[in-house]
C-alpha cells in the first residue's frame, strides 16, 4: 500500500468493529443495509411469486401474511430510514463541512450497535415464525388476535429507533458546531441541509414510535387498556400514534433522497442549483409541515370530518415544497453541461418517479377520492413510487456518485447504465400496473383476489423480476470495482465540493488542514457569491 | 388468458360519478406535469449534453418570479383539490333522512347482515336500486372496512363504535364486496356479493326465504330478557333513565358536560355502564360486556331507537315487514 487512507488504516475485525471514524462507520451500515435490503427483497419477490395467479397456491395464507409484514418491517426500519443517512449521510456529512468526524464519533459507533440489536430482535422474529400483523401493527389485532412473535418485531422496532435518534442528533450538532471556517448555512451542500431537516424529524417523531410500540406490549402482555375497546381502549387512538411518527418518516426516507440528487444534478449538470435557498427551506418545511398531516391515513376510520378537512389541507400544503424541488432541479439543467452518466441516470429516474409518486399523493389526499382507493394497490403503488422510485433510487444515485469516493476505485459504467435502465424499466413495469388495479378496487394485503385482476398482477411481478436483476448487479460491479477497479482520481466526475478535494479513499482524519470556504459547493463558472434566491 | 378484463370500476351507485371526475381531474393534473417535467428533462439533456470534456454550465442562480410562479400555481391548483375532494366527502358522510337501515357486523372473517324485517344475510347483502341504502356497522373482534369498489364507497368497521357507510345503488347486478382493512389470516377471503335489485325484484327477495324477527322486536324482548325493564321504567320513577324518546336528545351527565344518545351512547351505556353516567341517576347497572353479542347490541340499541319515533307507541315495532322505514329524527353523526 502506497498511502495512507481509512480503508489500510488498521487491520483486523477489531480494527473495524470498534472503529470511530464515521467513513468507517458507514461502511459496516453499508454491509448490514445492504443484507437487510435483499432480505427485504427476498420477502417481496415471495409476494409476487404468490400474487402471479389468483389462488393462494405458492404460500399459505398464513404465510403470505407474514411475508408481507417482514417485507414492510424490514425495508421500512432496517432499509429505508438508515439507508442514506447513515451510510452516505454518515460517510459524507463530516467530509463536506470541512471536519474530522462527527460531532461524537462515539455514539456513532453505538448507533450501529443498537441498529444491529435491532436487526437481530426482527429477525429472531423471522426465523421464529414471523409476525403477521402487517408492519403497521394495528390494533386490537396486533395486541388482542395475532398469534405470532409481535412482541420481538415491535422491541426490534423499538430498540433500533434509539439508532435513528442518536444518529439524528449527531447530524444536528456536527452541523451547528463543526463546519470548517467560512463555511455559513447558505454555503452549505443542499445534502447537509436534506439531513439537517431529516434529523429534526428522527429527533423529534422517533420517541413517538417507541412509545406506541411500548403501548401495545403493554396491552399484549400485561392487558392495559389502551387500544383494545374490549379492555376500555381505543383502536383509533393507535392509528393517530402510529401515523403521527410514521407519516413524517415517510421524510425520513425521501429527504435525503432530495439531498443526493441535489447534488447530482448540480455536479453533472456543472452547474450551480437554481434557487438555492428556496430547494434549502423546502426541506426544512417538508420537515415540519409533514409533521401535521398524519389523519390523512385515517379518513375512512371515523375521524372528525372537520379533522379529516384540516388533514386534508395541509396534506396539500406539504405538496408544494415537494413540487418546489422539482421544478428548481428541472431549472438546474437548463443551460448546463449535461453529462448522463450513471448518478445522473439515477437522478433522472428520481425526477420522474418522485414526480408520478408525490402527484398520486395528491389523489390520496382528495378525502372524497380517498374512500375509494385507500387500503387498495392504488396507495401501494404511490408510496412504492415515493420509497423505491424515489427514496431507493436516490440512494442508488449517491452510491454510484460517491462510489469511487468511498472505494477509491472505478466501476464499470456500461454495466451501471444497464442497471440503472433495468431498475427504471424494471420499476414502472412492477408498479404502474398497480395503479389500474387499485382503481378497479384491489384491495391490498390479499392472498386471494378475482381472476379478472390477475393481467395487472402478471405484469407486475414480471417487473419486479426484471428489478431485481436491476437491483443485484450493482452488487457484481461494485464488489468486481474493488479488486479489479481501476483506482480513482480524487475527482472523477470533475464535480465541485470539499468531498472531491480530498483524495479517494480519503484518509482518515479527511483533512490534513482544516480547509477555509470562501464559496458555496458547485461554483463551476466564475461569478458572484449565490445570492438568497 | 387474459381477453376479458376491465381496465375500469363499473359506475354502479349515485356517488360513483362524483369519485370519478375528481380522479379523472387529477389524473390530467398528473398527466400534464408529468410529460411536462419529464419533456423538459429530456429536452434540455439532449439540448445541452457535453459537448467538450472541460465544458461548464452557465452560472444562473434563480429567479424569484420563477419561484414564486411555481410555488402559487401548485398551491392554487392543490386548493381546488381540496374543496372538491372535501364536499364530495361530505356528501358521502351524511347520510340523508329516510335512508333504508341495514344492520352489519363484521366479525374474522364473515359479513354478517341484518335487514330491519329480520332477514339475515352472511357475506351478502341485497339492495333495491334508486333507494338511499344505510350501513349501521360494527365488529366483533379486530379492525374491518366495507368495501364495495363499484359503488366507490368504503369505512372501516371498528370494534367498540358504530361507523356508518351509504349509498344508493343504481345499476341492477352483482358486486364484490371487499374486507379493506387487514383482518388477520383470512383477510382476502373475507369477501362477498353485493346485490343490486329492481325494487320489486327486491321486494320479492325479501319476502321470500325466513325472516328471523325484526331487530325491533328481538330487541324488546332481550330487554325483557335483560330484566332491563326492572330500572329502566316507561315513566320516570324508574332506578335508571326513562327512554321513551331518549334517542337523539342531549343529556346531562354526572359530573357535567352532555352528550347525545345515539347508537355509540347507547352501546357504551350497556358494556362500559360507568363511562358516562346521565345526571341524577346512580350508576347502579352493572356491565352487559360479554353477556350480549354485537348483534344483540344492535338489537337493543334498534328497539331502545324505536322507543323516540315520533306518532308510535312505545314499545310497537314501528318497522313494516316488507318496507323498512326510518325515522324522521334527525341524522345522528358518527364520532
Amino acid at each position: 500500500m502506497d498511502t495512507l487512507n481509512y480503508i489500510n488504516n488498521g487491520h483486523g475485525l477489531a480494527s473495524w468493529l470498534l472503529t470511530k471514524d464515521h467513513k468507517r462507520i458507514a461502511l459496516l451500515y453499508l454491509v448490514s443495509i445492504t443484507f437487510f435490503f435483499f432480505l427485504g427483497g427476498l420477502f417481496a419477490f415471495m409476494i409476487r411469486l404468490e400474487l402471479l395467479t389468483p389462488a393462494g397456491d405458492v404460500l399459505t395464507a398464513e404465510n403470505y401474511n407474514k411475508m408481507f409484514t417482514m417485507h414492510g418491517v424490514v425495508m421500512v426500519f432496517f432499509f429505508l430510514i438508515p439507508s442514506i443517512p447513515a451510510v452516505l449521510g454518515n460517510f459524507l456529512i463530516p467530509i463536506m463541512i470541512g471536519a474530522k468526524d462527527l460531532a461524537f464519533p462515539r455514539i456513532n459507533l453505538i448507533s450501529w450497535y443498537i441498529y444491529v440489536l435491532g436487526g437481530i430482535f426482527t429477525l429472531v422474529a423471522a426465523l421464529s415464525g414471523g409476525v403477521d400483523t402487517g408492519w403497521t401493527f394495528y390494533t386490537p389485532y396486533s395486541t388482542a388476535a395475532a398469534n405470532s412473535h409481535v412482541i420481538t418485531a415491535a422491541l426490534g422496532v423499538f430498540i433500533t429507533g434509539f439508532s435513528s435518534i442518536l444518529t439524528g442528533l449527531n447530524f444536528i450538532v456536527t452541523i451547528h458546531r463543526m463546519r470548517a471556517p467560512g463555511l455559513t448555512w447558505f454555503r452549505l451542500p443542499l445534502f447537509v441541509w436534506a439531513h439537517y431537516a431529516t434529523s429534526l424529524v428522527m429527533i423529534l417523531g422517533t420517541p413517538v414510535i417507541a412509545i406506541t410500540v411500548l403501548l401495545v406490549a403493554a396491552e399484549r402482555v400485561l392487558h392495559m387498556g389502551i387500544f383494545d375497546p374490549a379492555l376500555g381502549g381505543d383502536p383509533v387512538l393507535f392509528q393517530h400514534l402510529f401515523w403521527f411518527y410514521s407519516h413524517p418518516a415517510v421524510y425520513i426516507m425521501i429527504l435525503p433522497a432530495m439531498g443526493v440528487i441535489s447534488e447530482i444534478v448540480q455536479a453533472f449538470a456543472r452547474k450551480n442549483v437554481f434557487g438555492y435557498s428556496f430547494i434549502a427551506f423546502s426541506s426544512l418545511a417538508i420537515a415540519i409541515i409533514g409533521f401535521l398531516v398524519w389523519g390523512h391515513h385515517i379518513f375512512v376510520a371515523g375521524q372528525s370530518v372537520y379533522a379529516g378537512m384540516l388533514f386534508s389541507i395541509i396534506s396539500y400544503i406539504v405538496a408544494v415544497p415537494s413540487a418546489i424541488k422539482v421544478f428548481n432541479w428541472t431549472a438546474t439543467i437548463y443551460r448546463g453541461s449535461i453529462s448522463l452518466d450513471s448518478p445522473m441516470l439515477y437522478a433522472f429516474g428520481f425526477i420522474g418517479l418522485f414526480t408520478i409518486g408525490g402527484l398520486t399523493g395528491l389523489f390520496l389526499a382528495a378525502m372524497g377520492l380517498d374512500i375509494h382507493v385507500h387500503d387498495t394497490y392504488f396507495v401501494v403503488a404511490h408510496f412504492h413510487y415515493i420509497m423505491v422510485g424515489g427514496a431507493i433510487m436516490g440512494y442508488l444515485g449517491g452510491l454510484h456518485y460517491w462510489w469511487p469516493k468511498i472505494s477509491g476505485k472505478l466501476y464499470s459504467e456500461p454495466a451501471a447504465k444497464l442497471a440503472a435502465g433495468l431498475v427504471f424499466i424494471g420499476f414502472n413495469l412492477t408498479f404502474f400496473p398497480q395503479f389500474l388495479v387499485g382503481y378497479l378496487g384491489m384491495p391490498r394485503r390479499y392472498h386471494m383476489y378475482p381472476p379478472e385482476f390477475q393481467v395487472f398482477n402478471v405484469m407486475s411481478t414480471l417487473g419486479a423480476t426484471i428489478l431485481s436483476v436491476g437491483y443485484l448487479l450493482p452488487m457484481f460491479y461494485f464488489v468486481h470495482s474493488i479488486f479489479r477497479g481501476k483506482p480513482s482520481p480524487a475527482d472523477p466526475w470533475g464535480a465541485k465540493g470539499l468531498e472531491w478535494e480530498v483524495p479517494s479513499p480519503p484518509p482518515t482524519e479527511n483533512f490534513a488542514v482544516t480547509p477555509i470556504v470562501t464559496h458555496g459547493t458547485h461554483q463551476y463558472a466564475p461569478s458572484k457569491e449565490v445570492g438568497v434566491v | 388468458m387474459f381477453t376479458n378484463f376491465p381496465f375500469f370500476p363499473q359506475q354502479a351507485s349515485a356517488q360513483a360519478g362524483q369519485v370519478d371526475a375528481i380522479y379523472f381531474f387529477m389524473v390530467a393534473v398528473t398527466a400534464f406535469f408529468s410529460i411536462l417535467i419529464a419533456g423538459l428533462v429530456v429536452y434540455f439533456a439532449f439540448k445541452y449534453r457535453r459537448r467538450h470534456r472541460d465544458e461548464i454550465g452557465h452560472a444562473i442562480h434563480g429567479s424569484l418570479a420563477l419561484e414564486l410562479l411555481w410555488t402559487v400555481i401548485p398551491f392554487f391548483i392543490t386548493m381546488v383539490m381540496f374543496v372538491w375532494g372535501a364536499k364530495v366527502f361530505f356528501d358521502m358522510y351524511r347520510p340523508p333522512a329516510g335512508a333504508m337501515e341495514i344492520h352489519v357486523v363484521g366479525k374474522q372473517w364473515m359479513w354478517k347482515v341484518q335487514h330491519m324485517d329480520g332477514r339475515r344475510e352472511i357475506n351478502e347483502l341485497h339492495v333495491p336500486v334508486g333507494r338511499p341504502v344505510k350501513l349501521i356497522m360494527g365488529s366483533e373482534d379486530v379492525l374491518h372496512s366495507y368495501y364495495i369498489p363499484d359503488f366507490r364507497v368504503k369505512a372501516d368497521v371498528i370494534p367498540g363504535r358504530y361507523n356508518v357507510l351509504w349509498f344508493t345503488a343504481t345499476r341492477p347486478g352483482n358486486y364484490h364486496l371487499f374486507c379493506a382493512e387487514y383482518c388477520g389470516t383470512k383477510h382476502s377471503g373475507m369477501i362477498g356479493t353485493v346485490t343490486a335489485m329492481e325494487p320489486a325484484d327486491f321486494q320479492a327477495w325479501l319476502s321470500g326465504g325466513r325472516a328471523d324477527e325484526s331487530p325491533v322486536a328481538a330487541g324488546e324482548k332481550l330487554f325483557a330478557d335483560l330484566t332491563c325493564n326492572t330500572c329502566h321504567l316507561t315513566d320516570t320513577q324508574g332506578r335508571g333513565p326513562m327512554l321513551t324518546n331518549l334517542f337523539g336528545k342531549q343529556v346531562e351527565l354526572q359530573g357535567g358536560g352532555t352528550v347525545t344518545v345515539d347508537e355509540a351512547y347507547i352501546r357504551e351505556s350497556i358494556v362500559l355502564p360507568q363511562a358516562k353516567v346521565v345526571a341524577g341517576f346512580q350508576p347502579l347497572m352493572p356491565t352487559f360486556q360479554g353477556l350480549v353479542t354485537e348483534e344483540q347490541l344492535l338489537q337493543l340499541i334498534a328497539y331502545v331507537r324505536s322507543l323516540s319515533q315520533q306518532g308510535e307507541a312505545p314499545g310497537a315495532a314501528p318497522q313494516s315487514p316488507t318496507m323498512p322505514q326510518s325515522s324522521s329524527r334527525p341524522v345522528v353523526e358518527k364520532k
